[in-house]
C-alpha cells in the first residue's frame, strides 16, 4: 500500500479566489441596475464589451506568457477588472475607448507586472486614468440622468449599442455631473445652487445618490461575506466626510459641499467598496488598511475641491497604490509575545 | 466566573469529533511484537540497558535517560528482547531510529512496583524524580520531558498551573475520551502537579465543544479548589501560548517559556500518567490514541501499549486503505503523514487519521496570492502570512526574520484560510530550515575565521619569540666570545668554554659511545626475546587488520594478507634465532660472525659492477636494460640471502630492517624495468 506524503495542514477551508471574485462581481449588480435605470443601457454595454475584451486580452497575455489558459482564466480576475472599468466609464463610450482602457488595464497594468497578485496598481484605475488623460472629452461627457433636462426617457439597448459601435458620435442628452456643477460654482450659496440646477436631487445628484446607495449595499454584503474587512472603506468614507464637514463652510458659495453630498456623489461608494478594497494593491495589515483608506479619502476630497478634476477616486487610489508598500513598512502588527513592533534597521 | 480572554486570529474548521466518540475507550490488547523507539520525546534518546535475548517484565526499565532533557523507556509488557536496531519511527521524514524490539509473551507479567502512600509528605524534587523515572513526556503532542517542564526555574515564580484539555484539532478525541472516563484521575493528577508547582490557581482549560467531559471534570473537581474553565471553541486555542493567553491574558514572550509569565502547562494525559506514576508506581506504558477517518470502519479511542505497530491499531479499527491513501499521525491541521504502517505508537501519538480522498482531498494547485489578508486574520501569532510568503518566495531571509517568521507556530490556520490554496506553512518551514542552516554555516565560518586568526597570531608570536631568543643567543655568544678573547688575552685558560659548538659535539659523541657500550653490554638473549615479542605483536595487529578488512569486504585484503605472511615469516625467523641462541648457549661456543665478511663481499660486488659497466659500453638500449635487469635480479637474490642470513643470525633489528628495505627497493626497480621492457617489446 502506497501512502501519500503530504505536509500539514491536510484540511482546507471553503474559501477560494474564484469565489471571492465572483462575489465581488455579484455585489456590483445593484449598482449596475440603478445606473441602468437612471442612465440607460450604456453602462451595461460598457461592461459587456469590456468583459469580452478582458477575456481576449487576458488570453493573449497568458498565451504570450506561456501560462495555462483554463486555470488562470477561471480565477475571474480579468472579469472583475472589466466590470469595474465598465462601471467607471461614462455610459455610451465608443468601443475603441473601452478597448484602449482594457488593453491598458490588462496588458499594461496587470500582465506586464506578472499577472494577478503582482500588479502594484489597480488595473481598472490605470485603464481609467489612461483614458481620462488621453481622451478628456469623451471621458467627461455624461448622459443626463432620468428626470433631468428635456429628455423624456433614457437610451435603450439599441441606442446604447449604436452609441458604442457606430462610427458616428453619440448625440445623446448630456449634462454636467453634480460634482462638476459644484466645482464650477463660485457665486451661489449651496441652497441657491441646489434650487437653480436640475441635476441635484434629495441629498446629492439625481441618479448618483441612488447609485451610490446601491454600491453601498453591495459593499455591505461583501463585508458580511467577509470578502474584505471594514477598515479601508470605513476610513476612506470617514475621512472624506470629515473633510467635507470641516470645509462645508455653512453652505456658502465657497463651500466644498456637505458630507452627505460627498458620500453620495460620483464614485464615492463604488470607490470605497470596490476600488479601495482591492487587496492586491492596498496595504496588508489592519492598521495599514486604515491608513491607506484614510489617506485615499483625504486625497479624494483634496482633488475634488481644490484639484483640476471633478472626481478623484482613480487618482487617489493610484497615488495610494504607490504608498502601500511604504505604509506596510510602518504598520507591521505586533506579533504575539513581542512587546512592540520589531525595530528595523533603516538602511 | 473567571474572565476569559481571546487571542488574535484563529479559525473554525469542521470539528469531525463525533465519529470517534461513539464507543467508550477500547483496549488494543497486546500485539505479537512491540517496537519501542529510544526517542519518543524531545531531547536526548535514551540508552538501552537490556541485551538481546533478555527477558523483560512489564514496567522494567529497558533504556535509561541520557542527560537532563531525556526520559527512560520501559517495557510495555513482558517478553523477550529480540532486537535493538534502527526501525521506522513516526517522523515527518520517515526516519529510522534505534528501537528496542520485544517479542511479547502475552503473560503481561509485572515487575513488582509500589506507589507512594502519601505523596504530600514528599518533596517536589523527589516527586519530579519519580515522574522522570516513569518516563513521562508531554502527551499532548510535543513530548517534552514533563519533569524538566515542571522543574522550578530560578527567578520565575509560578502562580498558575494549567491543565490543557483543549484538544482543539479536528478529529482528535483522545483527551475528550480521557476526560469523560477518567476525570477523577485527571483531577488527582492536577492535585499532584499542584503540590509540586505550588501555584495560586490551578485551572483545567477545556473548549466548549466537550460538554460531557466538562461535566465529568466539574464533578470530579468539586471541592478541590481546581477550576474547570470553559471557553469558546476556536482553533488553535489548545496551543500552549494561545491557551495561556485565553486563561490569563498574558502572552509568553517571544523565545521565552510559559514560566516567564508565571505559568506551567501540562496536558490532561500527562496528569493521568503522573497519577499512575506517583500513586500506583506504574511508569508510562500506554496511552489513549484516537483512530478515525472515513477509511476506518470502526473509529474510536484505544488504550494502546507504547510500541504497538500502527497496523495492529488500524486492523482493530477496520482500516480499508483506498487509492491515494493518506495516513496522518496527529490531526488534520498539524499532523504529519506516515509512509509505513509498521511504525509504532509512541508517547505523543494522540491520533491516527485515515481519511478518505473525498474527506481530505489532495491540495489543488496553488493560485496567485491576491493579498486578501484572510491569512493575517487567521494567524494566532498576529503575523502577516502574505508578506512572509512573499519574502519566502524571494528568499529574503532578513525580511523574514524582521517579520518574525520564527514566531510562527505552524498551526496551519493561514493555509486553511487561503483562498488560493497556497501551502503557506510549507514555505515557512522551508524558510526556517534555510535560515537555520544559514546561521549554522555562518557560525561555522565565524569559528574557522577565529581559529585561523588565532593560528596566525600564534605563529607570529612563536616567530617573534624565536627571533627574540636568536637575538639573545647571538648577543650572549658575542658577549662570551668577547669575554673569551679578553680571558685568553688574560690567562689563556678555559678553551672548552670558548667554543660551545665544539663542546656540544664532544658531549654528543660521549653520549653515543655510552649508548653503544650499553647496547653491547645488553645480553644478546634480551635482544632476541624482544625481537620475538615485537614481531608477535606486529603479527597480531596485522591479523586483526586483515580480519577487519575481510569483514568489511575491503579490497585491501590481498595486500594485508601479504603483510601478515611476511610478518609471520619474520616471526618464525626471530623465534628460530632465539632457539638457536639458546641452543648455542646450552651447548657449543657462540658462533662469531666474521666482521670483515660483509665488507669484503661488498667490495667484490663493487668490483663486479665496474666490470659489468665497462662491458655495457657498446650494447643496444634494450640489451642494456636486459643486462641491468639481470644484474638487479642477482643483486636482489644476494640481498635476500643476506637478509635471511642476518635474520637467522638474529642481527640487530635496524640492520634487518635496512636489508629488508633494500630488498624492497630492488624489487621495485626490477618490476619498473620489467614493465619498461615489456612496453619496449610491444612497440
Amino acid at each position: 500500500m502506497a501512502l501519500l506524503r503530504v505536509t500539514s495542514p491536510h484540511a482546507h477551508g471553503p474559501a477560494s479566489t474564484p469565489k471571492v471574485m465572483q462575489q465581488v462581481l455579484l455585489a456590483t449588480v445593484p449598482g449596475v441596475i440603478v445606473l441602468t435605470h437612471f442612465f440607460g443601457f450604456g453602462t451595461l454595454v460598457n461592461i459587456l464589451w469590456a468583459a469580452l475584451l478582458a477575456l481576449v486580452f487576458e488570453s493573449l497575455a497568458l498565451a504570450l506568457r506561456g501560462r495555462e489558459l483554463g486555470f488562470y482564466l477561471r480565477d475571474c480576475s480579468a472579469l472583475v477588472t472589466a466590470v469595474l472599468l465598465g462601471i467607471a466609464l461614462p455610459p455610451y463610450s465608443p468601443w475603441w475607448l473601452i478597448g484602449v482602457g482594457m488593453a491598458s488595464a490588462i496588458l499594461l497594468a496587470k500582465h506586464l507586472y506578472g499577472g494577478l497578485g503582482y500588479n502594484p496598481f489597480n488595473p481598472a484605475m490605470v485603464g481609467y486614468v489612461v483614458l481620462l488623460i488621453s481622451f478628456p472629452v469623451q471621458m467627461t461627457t455624461w448622459q443626463a440622468p432620468l428626470g433631468v433636462g428635456e429628455a423624456a426617457g433614457v437610451p435603450g439597448v439599441l441606442e446604447a449599442l449604436r452609441a458604442c459601435f457606430s462610427p458616428a458620435t453619440f448625440d445623446g442628452v448630456t449634462a454636467a455631473t453634480p460634482l462638476d456643477v459644484l466645482k464650477q460654482n463660485n457665486s451661489l450659496l449651496i441652497e441657491h445652487l441646489w434650487a437653480s440646477e436640475p441635476v441635484f436631487g434629495r441629498w446629492a445628484g439625481i441618479g448618483w445618490e441612488w447609485a451610490n446607495i446601491a454600491f453601498l449595499a453591495g459593499g455591505l454584503w461583501l463585508l458580511y461575506r467577509r470578502i474584505f474587512t471594514w477598515h479601508a472603506p470605513l476610513a476612506f468614507l470617514a475621512v472624506l466626510a470629515l473633510m467635507a464637514a470641516l470645509f462645508y463652510d455653512g453652505g456658502s458659495s465657497a463651500s466644498g459641499g456637505s458630507p452627505l453630498f460627498h458620500l453620495l456623489s460620483g464614485a464615492t461608494m463604488f470607490g470605497a467598496f470596490f476600488i479601495v478594497t482591492d487587496p492586491v494593491t492596498s496595504a496588508v495589515s489592519v492598521r495599514g488598511r486604515l491608513v491607506y483608506g484614510a489617506l485615499a479619502g483625504l486625497l479624494v476630497y483634496l482633488i475634488r475641491v481644490w484639484g483640476n478634476y471633478p472626481d478623484a477616486v482613480a487618482f487617489s487610489v493610484l497615488i495610494m497604490n504607490f504608498a502601500a508598500p511604504f505604509i506596510d513598512h510602518f504598520t507591521q502588527p505586533r506579533t504575539y509575545g513581542h512587546r512592540k513592533v520589531q525595530k528595523r534597521e533603516e538602511g | 466566573m473567571r474572565k476569559i480572554f481571546d487571542f488574535h486570529g484563529g479559525i473554525h474548521p469542521p470539528e469531525n469529533k463525533h465519529q470517534s466518540l461513539g464507543e467508550p475507550i477500547r483496549d488494543a490488547g497486546i500485539p505479537a511484537q512491540l517496537v519501542v523507539p529510544l526517542s519518543q520525546h524531545i531531547g536526548a534518546p535514551s540508552s538501552p540497558i537490556v541485551a538481546i535475548g533478555e527477558r523483560v517484565l512489564k514496567g522494567q526499565v529497558i533504556a535509561e535517560a541520557a542527560g537532563f532533557v531525556s526520559v527512560p523507556q520501559h517495557a510495555p509488557t513482558s517478553g523477550t528482547v529480540v532486537a535493538i536496531e534502527a526501525r521506522a519511527i513516526p517522523h515527518p521524514s520517515g526516519f529510522h531510529a534505534p528501537c528496542i524490539v520485544i517479542d511479547c509473551d502475552g503473560l503481561d507479567e509485572w515487575l513488582p512496583h509500589r506507589g507512594l502512600e502519601n505523596y504530600e509528605g514528599e518533596s517536589p524534587s523527589d516527586l519530579l524524580e519519580h515522574i522522570r523515572e516513569a518516563g513521562i513526556a508531554g502527551m499532548g503532542g510535543a513530548g517534552f520531558p514533563s519533569a524538566v517542564k515542571l522543574k522550578e526555574k530560578p527567578g520565575a515564580s509560578i502562580d498558575t498551573l494549567i491543565i490543557n484539555g483543549t484538544e482543539c484539532e479536528p478529529y482528535i478525541t483522545a483527551d475528550d475520551a480521557l476526560m469523560r472516563e477518567h476525570a477523577a484521575d485527571i483531577v488527582a493528577g492536577a492535585e499532584i502537579l499542584r503540590h509540586i508547582v505550588g501555584p495560586k490557581d490551578t485551572l483545567i482549560g477545556v473548549e466548549d465543544n466537550k460538554p460531557e467531559g466538562i461535566r465529568a471534570l466539574k464533578a470530579a473537581a468539586e471541592g478541590t479548589g481546581i477550576e474547570v474553565v470553559v471557553f469558546p471553541t476556536k482553533y488553535p486555542s489548545g496551543g500552549e501560548k494561545q491557551l495561556i493567553e485565553i486563561l490569563t491574558g498574558r502572552q509568553v514572550p517571544s523565545g521565552g517559556l510559559p514560566a516567564d509569565v508565571g505559568v506551567v502547562c501540562q496536558n490532561v494525559g500527562t496528569a493521568v500518567a503522573v497519577v499512575d506514576a506517583i500513586i500506583h508506581g506504574r511508569p508510562l506504558l500506554s496511552r489513549i490514541t484516537t483512530v478515525t477517518g472515513e477509511a476506518v470502519a470502526r473509529p474510536g479511542n484505544f488504550r494502546v501499549l507504547l510500541g504497538t505497530p500502527m497496523q495492529h491499531l488500524l486492523d482493530l479499527a477496520g482500516f480499508a486503505p483506498q487509492r491515494n491513501q493518506r495516513l496522518v499521525m496527529g490531526g488534520p491541521m498539524m499532523g504529519f503523514t506516515l509512509t509505513d504502517t509498521a511504525v509504532p505508537v509512541v508517547k505523543t501519538t494522540n491520533c491516527l487519521l485515515a481519511p478518505s480522498a473525498s474527506e481530505l482531498p489532495a491540495p489543488p494547485p496553488a493560485q496567485a496570492c491576491i493579498r486578501c489578508g484572510l491569512c493575517a486574520e487567521a494567524c494566532p501569532a498576529s503575523l502577516l502570512p502574505q508578506q512572509l510568503f512573499w519574502f519566502a518566495r524571494g528568499k529574503e531571509y532578513d525580511k523574514l526574520e524582521e517579520h518574525n517568521l520564527f514566531d510562527c507556530i505552524e498551526c496551519g490556520a493561514c493555509s486553511w484560510a487561503c483562498p488560493s490554496n497556497i501551502p503557506l506553512v510549507q514555505y515557512y518551514r522551508a524558510s526556517k530550515a534555510d535560515i537555520l542552516q544559514q546561521r549554522r554555516d555562518h557560525e561555522k565560518s565565524e569559528q574557522s575565521r577565529i581559529r585561523f586568526e588565532a593560528r596566525q597570531e600564534r605563529l607570529a608570536r612563536e616567530e617573534a619569540e624565536k627571533e627574540a631568543k636568536r637575538v639573545a643567543r647571538k648577543k650572549a655568544a658575542e658577549a662570551r666570545s668577547q669575554q673569551a678573547a679578553s680571558d685568553s688575552a688574560g690567562d689563556g685558560g678555559a678553551a672548552a668554554d670558548a667554543d660551545p659548538i665544539q663542546a656540544a659535539i664532544e658531549r654528543a659523541k660521549a653520549k653515543k659511545a655510552a649508548q653503544q657500550q650499553a647496547a653491547g653490554s645488553e645480553s644478546e638473549l634480551d635482544t632476541l626475546e624482544k625481537a620475538v615479542a615485537t614481531t608477535r605483536k606486529r603479527l597480531a595487529t596485522a591479523s586483526a587488520k586483515l580480519e577487519q578488512a575481510r569483514a568489511e569486504g575491503s579490497d585491501l585484503v590481498g595486500a594485508l594478507q601479504a603483510g601478515v605472511d611476511k610478518t609471520r615469516s619474520k616471526l618464525e625467523a626471530a623465534e628460530k634465532a632465539l632457539a638457536d641462541y639458546l641452543a648455542s648457549q646450552a651447548g657449543a661456543a657462540p658462533a662469531v660472525e666474521p666482521a670483515d665478511k660483509p665488507k669484503s663481499a661488498a667490495e667484490a660486488a663493487i668490483e663486479k659492477a665496474r666490470a659489468a659497466r665497462a662491458a655495457e659500453a657498446d650494447m643496444s638500449p634494450e640489451e642494456k636494460a636486459r643486462k641491468q635487469l639481470e644484474s638487479l635480479r642477482q643483486r636482489l637474490a644476494k640481498s635476500e640471502q643476506r637478509l635471511a642470513q642476518s635474520r637467522e643470525a638474529g642481527e640487530e633489528e635496524k640492520i634487518v630492517e635496512a636489508l629488508a628495505a633494500t630488498v624492497e627497493r630492488l624489487q621495485e626497480k626490477i618490476s619498473a624495468l620489467e614493465s619498461d621492457l615489456a612496453a619496449a617489446e610491444h612497440s
